[in-house]
């Protein structure tokens, strides 16, 4: 059903800086896996060049081979195309401001060129049950913008319209951080039970969260992925010192 | 805390020996706040006096003559500027058409495809264009269309008022794109959405008032414009649906009739001013309120 | 910071919580079975490729224009260049009949009534753009700042209008007199009070410029840093020298950008310039006397042009005038930009 992702000797440049260092993960299909790590570790880096997103800055480079299930990333396949299979929310929601909740939602299929009224109509309305916002909107699908939401519920809009494309890999950029406790509570029961159908990699600072969610955790300091391993390992008995200094809240 | 007796009390306070502010300085404050207030009356006059003027003198002349019928000869009184209303149109639509399309499309060059030097460059001559006086906007039109086809025309106005539009809708439509915060076209990217595709479904739709607004104001110039239609579209006292005939205009006709030594003329051409005022007042804002209609609620 | 006296402690709660928080989710959420997606087929890059070439085009056009526009003029005035060289800007008599021509008289008449305009204008913009940043109550500030921008969307013809009929009989009745009695010994305002003429084209272009040049003015004012204002007055000046001494003297180069700006349009001002100037190609020294701008022996002449010696004297003239705003708005545009940083000034058009 999902797919794996396996990421094999990356390097990603900002011009001349180097922001990542020899990056080697693999990600388990229908797992949800989460990367932690201080601020300017590299870790949203690191998922923008899982979906290609990193090139949309201007002198950004890259470096080695990502596959996602048996496509290539970097070879061969336009970004365009990858990214139809690989979902992404960010960390601020950004729901597209002049269009209704219906529009949102159904955007990456209808600028995609697929207008089966029908079909979008399903789509729309198991996406967003999928996300967990059918019920508080259903009755202004049309009427209301997709910015006149609150916080919380703009970013299950976005998630409704990462799914409505029907990835296989959702990519999420500390999607919570801008949110208040109870959204960030609703969202992570979302990703607890999306792990069973998608493919699942999450950016967190927050170490509560990466333990709630994910089964797997990799830890990113300046550049380098340090451990990558089960949750349970990285946050009870992890192997390189700098870990358990992160962890324990030595620094960062 | 030092201790102060009634008596040395004011020779304690630091505050006592600093002289007040001299007379001579309040004074001076004061009387530049006066002059300032007085600049702003001297410059408030003249507005206030043109529109007054506008409608005292022109109001009586407008009657639906003028509006319908084309001029009468000298010295018959009645007639008005209705080819002049139609041929102004037409002009402008064509300068519309040819303008606003490359105006847009340079907007998005310079905005999307433009953050480095070739669009420093263009962002340059944009700059410079601006600021060409309308005159040798005209002298090129001329050249450009005139002398090719050997006489005056709608089109060569058209073309004329188009060179000035260009520059200014650029500039505009970029500076209202570069608004559109980066995170949207991100989310369109996100979803696998081809770039032009996001060019121009998602960030020209976002900025879509703002770019209106622009050209708008790049039209609202050049409505008023005169100099570039001396030498190209000409004027005409008739009718003329013909492109290959030279063509009245609004501006034209109030040019020709105010400098003219009759007075039936000058009534009419203060008339046609309030017209002219009137229809590009009218013109911006019925864009902006059909702009604010087409948006939803709480977007 | 050692920490080696320390126990290093486990990282123990919360225990790896998993599953949904114990708040406790109303219903179990519906997650849909993942089907397989509508959007099939290839992506072709081409449409991709083609969009941007054809942006790229439009940001072409724009240099191209411009390069068209130095064509058109260059060789239209090929003939004229050939004829007289440099001495066409220094020889005055301008003589169609005998195909003899000296732009002399209308680079005088441009230079004087643009020089005029910004004598009568300057003070006045910076009077008014200071009074609505400093001065004024806030709730005023907006109202008036539109009605200012508002002078700037009259067309040029509806001020030539108003001029000829209204500004013109006030100085041929008032101020003309006025100026003849009082400054007359200076040489500048003898010769008879016609109205049409030089002061009257200074004037009228005066009332053109000022919006712009207080509008940019206002910008560059607000730029200037609240902690400048504030440090004045903690010294203890009154507002007017917190204005001289902290505000204007911080904008100075963008307010001298901002009068080089109104220069470059008056300089290529038309049409209320050409109703009101009399259109004598003469060179006086007297402000009441007519005169002629190169802008407005085009709008004049161009027509009636016959002869191609004629014609493409004319447009060596507009060359000029090209040439000259060209500068001028350049050099106005750095030194804006100095003081705003490059931030694109709203009222440029």
């Amino acid at each position: 059903m999902g797919v794996g992702i396996t990421v094999e000797h990356l390097n990603a440049f900002y011009g001349k800086t180097q922001a990542l260092f020899d990056v080697n993960i693999t990600v388990l299909a229908n797992h949800a896996t989460a990367l932690i790590g201080p601020s300017g570790c590299g870790k949203s880096t690191f998922i923008r060049c899982l979906n290609r997103m990193h090139e949309t800055i201007p002198e950004a480079r890259v470096d080695g081979k990502v596959r996602i299930g048996e496509l290539s990333v970097y070879n061969g396949t336009s970004a365009t195309q990858l990214r139809r299979r690989v979902g992404m929310v960010f960390q601020k929601p950004n729901p597209f401001p002049t269009m209704s909740i219906y529009d949102n939602v159904a955007a990456g299929l209808k600028l995609n060129g697929f207008h089966n009224r029908k079909q979008l109509e399903e789509i729309v309305h198991k996406s967003l049950q999928s996300a967990a916002l059918w019920d508080e909107v259903k009755d202004h699908l049309h009427k209301k913008s997709g910015a006149s939401l609150s916080g919380g519920q703009q970013q299950r809009l976005c998630i409704a319209r990462a799914l409505a494309v029907q990835p296989e890999v959702l990519l999420m950029d500390e999607p919570c951080s801008a949110l208040d406790p109870i959204s960030t509570g609703k969202i992570e029961e979302l990703i607890f039970q999306l792990k069973e159908q998608y493919t699942i990699v999450i950016v967190t600072h927050n170490m509560q969260q990466a333990a709630r969610v994910a089964e797997f955790t990799g830890f990113f300091l300046l550049g380098k992925m340090i451990e990558f391993d089960k949750t349970e390992k990285i946050f009870t008995n992890p192997s390189d010192k700098r870990t358990e200094d992160y962890v324990t809240g030595r620094f960062g | 805390m030092p201790d102060t007796t009634s008596n040395s009390a004011a020779e304690m306070d630091p505050r006592s020996s600093i002289p007040p502010i001299s007379l001579r300085r309040r004074i001076t404050d004061h009387v530049m706040t006066g002059v300032a207030v007085l600049t702003v009356v001297l410059v408030l006059l003249p507005l206030f006096a043109i529109f007054a003027y506008l409608v005292y003198k022109g109001i009586g002349s407008i009657n639906i003559a003028f509006l319908t019928q084309t001029p009468k000869p000298v010295g018959e009184s009645g007639g008005g500027m209705a080819n002049a209303i139609a041929g102004s149109m037409v002009i402008l639509g064509i300068a519309s058409l040819l303008g606003v399309p490359f105006g847009i499309g340079a907007g998005i060059f310079l905005s999307e495809y433009g953050r480095n030097r070739y669009g420093d460059i263009v962002r340059f001559v944009s700059d410079v264009l601006n600021g060409v006086p309308s005159i040798v906007v005209g002298i090129v039109a001329y050249g450009l269309v005139v002398v090719r086809q050997k006489h005056f025309s709608a089109l060569a106005g058209g073309v004329a008022l188009a060179i000035m539009m260009v520059p200014t809708i650029a500039r505009t439509t970029e500076q209202m794109l570069l608004l559109v915060p980066q995170a949207i076209r991100e989310a369109a990217y996100g979803l696998g959405v081809s770039r032009w595709r996001t060019t121009l479904s998602i960030t020209l739709r976002t900025a879509t008032s703002g770019v209106i607004t622009g050209v708008m104001l790049a039209f609202a110039r050049v409505a008023g414009e005169t100099a570039p239609l001396l030498f190209t579209a000409f004027g005409n006292q008739y009718w003329n649906w013909k492109t290959d005939q030279p063509t009245a205009a609004l501006s034209l006709q109030i040019f020709t009739y105010a400098i003219s030594p009759f007075d039936e003329w000058h009534k009419q051409a203060w008339a046609g001013a309030l017209v002219l005022i009137i229809l590009i007042v009218g013109a911006v804002a019925a864009v902006r309120i059909a702009v604010r209609h087409g948006t939803l609620a709480g977007a | 910071m050692s920490n080696q006296a320390l126990p290093r402690p486990r990282f123990n709660a919360p225990e790896p919580e998993r599953g949904p928080s114990k708040q406790g989710s109303k219903a179990a959420l519906k997650i849909e079975a993942r089907t397989t997606p509508v959007l099939q087929g290839k992506v072709s890059e081409i449409p991709d490729i083609v969009f941007g070439w054809t942006m790229r085009l439009c940001g072409l056009a724009v240099v191209a224009l411009l390069g068209l526009i130095v064509y058109q003029l260059a060789v239209g005035s090929q003939l004229s260049w050939h004829a007289f060289g440099w001495k066409f800007f220094g020889q005055s008599d301008w003589n169609p009949v005998e195909d003899q021509y000296g732009a002399l008289p209308f680079v005088f008449g441009t230079i004087v009534s643009s020089l005029l305009s910004l004598v009568i204008a300057v003070p006045l913009s910076i009077g008014v753009a200071v009074f609505i940043t400093e001065m004024c109550p806030v709730a005023l500030r907006g109202a008036l700042s539109f009605t200012t921008e508002l002078l700037a969307a009259i067309p040029s013809v509806v001020y030539g209008l108003w001029a000829i009929f209204v500004l013109v009989p006030i100085l041929r009745e008032y101020v003309q007199p006025l100026l003849a009695k009082t400054l007359g010994w200076t040489g500048l305002f003898s010769g008879p009070p016609y109205g049409i003429g030089m002061l009257a084209a200074g004037t009228i272009l005066a009332i053109m410029i000022i919006p712009i040049i207080s509008s940019i003015t206002r910008e560059v004012l607000t730029v200037v840093p609240q902690h400048q204002r504030e440090a004045v007055l903690a010294l203890g000046a009154t507002r007017w020298e917190m204005i001289r001494m902290g505000v204007l003297r911080n904008a100075r180069a963008g307010i001298v950008g901002a009068i080089i700006l109104g220069l470059g349009r008056a300089l290529g001002e038309t049409m209320a310039v050409t109703m009101v100037i009399g259109n004598r190609p003469e060179i006086a020294k007297s402000l009441f006397a007519p005169g002629y701008t190169m802008a407005s022996v085009l709008a004049n002449e161009f027509t009636e042009a016959t002869g191609n010696l004629y014609l493409s004297a004319l447009i060596e003239i507009g060359l000029a005038l090209f040439f000259v705003t060209i500068v001028v708005n350049a050099l106005a545009r750095l030194m804006v930009w100095s003081v705003t940083r490059g931030q694109p000034a709203r009222s440029m058009a």
